[in-house]
């Protein structure tokens, strides 16, 4: 029953994620997060965190490590086919009507609308995110900002804006230098 | 011309390859697969590559899962984008299920617990430089409509919490009747 559910909830965020692994997180927030409470908020931040920290896709990773936290490998199995299989049905769809027309403005034009409501989400998802770390509790509580993370935050967005390097060496580089100073305090 | 076999192996190793060693998902591994299958084996042209990875971003799902099943099918069918997904799922089905394992343990360890604390305000940097980067994408192109929705959809996502299939559909189809009063207004073929 537990992977019929999981099947299903990543169908869905397959389905709707347009935009990439960044535009999966929202989707995957709302469904495992906030609709089935199959992990916490904190858990989720991990969950990217992992995503990010292996090789591989974003979302699949995601999709990988959600279904193992909560049905073992045959969740991770179930999870990632569910996530992949819309894309797969739509792509070859596609792959074959360019193949045979060379030619889809209609779907590029529809999707320009959607574009910036991805963007849109994945700027929501983020505050959240943002949130969560400049708050201890996850809530808005001015007596509770932890301002380490506050440091951390803005010299990793400076060093990404300015520099513009992997995002991998950053996350890696605060990992170790944060971590150093929430071990000394 | 190769022999199935060969190409069919070929799909599966290189797509694997790239998988298993290229960190920071989609937007790295696109231009890896364009490197080896337009650049070293000449199997897909130029242009063609840009027009697939566009289909690959314009669909749902992943975007490296997507544009893998692109070339797979391109170069042999249903069966060569069978070949394609499985190389690229594999190695984060094996590693994350294994990192994922080892999750609890890793978790209550003081030194891990940390670091993690420490990254989470490393992966809101780098979601925030990422949705920057988009943002000012859809303003260079000063379309209003574009700007419109991207505020709308902020707004119904974060304030008003509306559900995150509803608002993507509800763009899709506004975008879709743009398209449609752009092509009439101007009269062009599509």
């Amino acid at each position: 029953m537990i992977y019929l559910e999981l099947f299903w909830s990543f169908l869905k965020v397959g389905l709707f994620s347009i935009g990439g692994g960044y535009a999966a997180l929202p989707l995957i927030q709302k469904q495992i997060v906030e609709s089935h409470n199959w992990l916490t908020a904190t858990e989720f931040a991990d969950v990217i965190t992992m995503s990010q920290l292996t090789p591989g896709p974003i979302g699949v990773n995601a999709a990988t490590f959600v279904g193992t936290r909560i049905a073992g490998v045959g969740g991770a199995i179930i999870a990632t086919i569910g996530f992949i299989l819309p894309s797969c049905v739509i792509v070859i769809i596609l792959a074959y009507l360019y193949n045979k027309y060379k030619n889809l403005k209609i779907v590029s034009g529809i999707l320009n609308g959607l574009r910036p409501a991805v963007i849109a989400l994945i700027a929501a998802a983020g505050l959240d995110i943002l949130i969560g770390t400049v708050f201890n509790d996850l809530s808005i509580n001015l007596n509770n900002i932890n301002f380490i993370s506050i440091g951390l935050f803005s010299a990793s967005l400076f060093i990404l804006r300015k520099f513009k390097p992997n995002p991998i060496y950053v996350m890696v580089g605060i990992g170790i230098v944060g971590g150093t100073i929430y071990l000394l305090i | 011309m190769e022999s199935n076999k060969h190409i069919y192996l070929k799909l599966f190793t290189s797509t694997f390859l790239i998988s298993a060693f290229t960190f920071g998902g989609g937007y790295v591994i696109v231009p890896l697969l364009k490197k080896k299958f337009v650049n070293d084996f000449k199997w897909i042209d130029e242009k063609e590559m840009l027009d697939m990875v566009a289909i690959a971003q314009s669909s749902p799902g992943v975007i490296a899962v997507n544009t893998s099943i692109i070339i797979g099918y391109k170069i042999s069918g249903f069966v060569g984008a069978l070949f394609t997904i499985f190389g690229t799922i594999l190695p984060p089905l094996i590693i994350m299920s294994i990192v994922s394992l080892f999750y609890i343990a890793f978790k209550e360890n003081i030194v891990v617990n940390a670091i993690m604390k420490a990254m989470r305000a490393g992966v809101a940097a780098v979601i925030v430089d990422v949705t920057i980067t988009m943002i000012k994408g859809v303003t260079k192109d000063k379309s209003i409509a574009s700007i419109i929705i991207m505020i709308l959809a902020f707004i119904a996502a974060f304030f008003l919490n509306i559900d995150v299939m509803l608002i993507i559909l509800f763009s899709g189809i506004i975008g879709g009747i743009l398209l449609y009063h752009n092509i009439y207004k101007k009269g062009k073929q599509f």
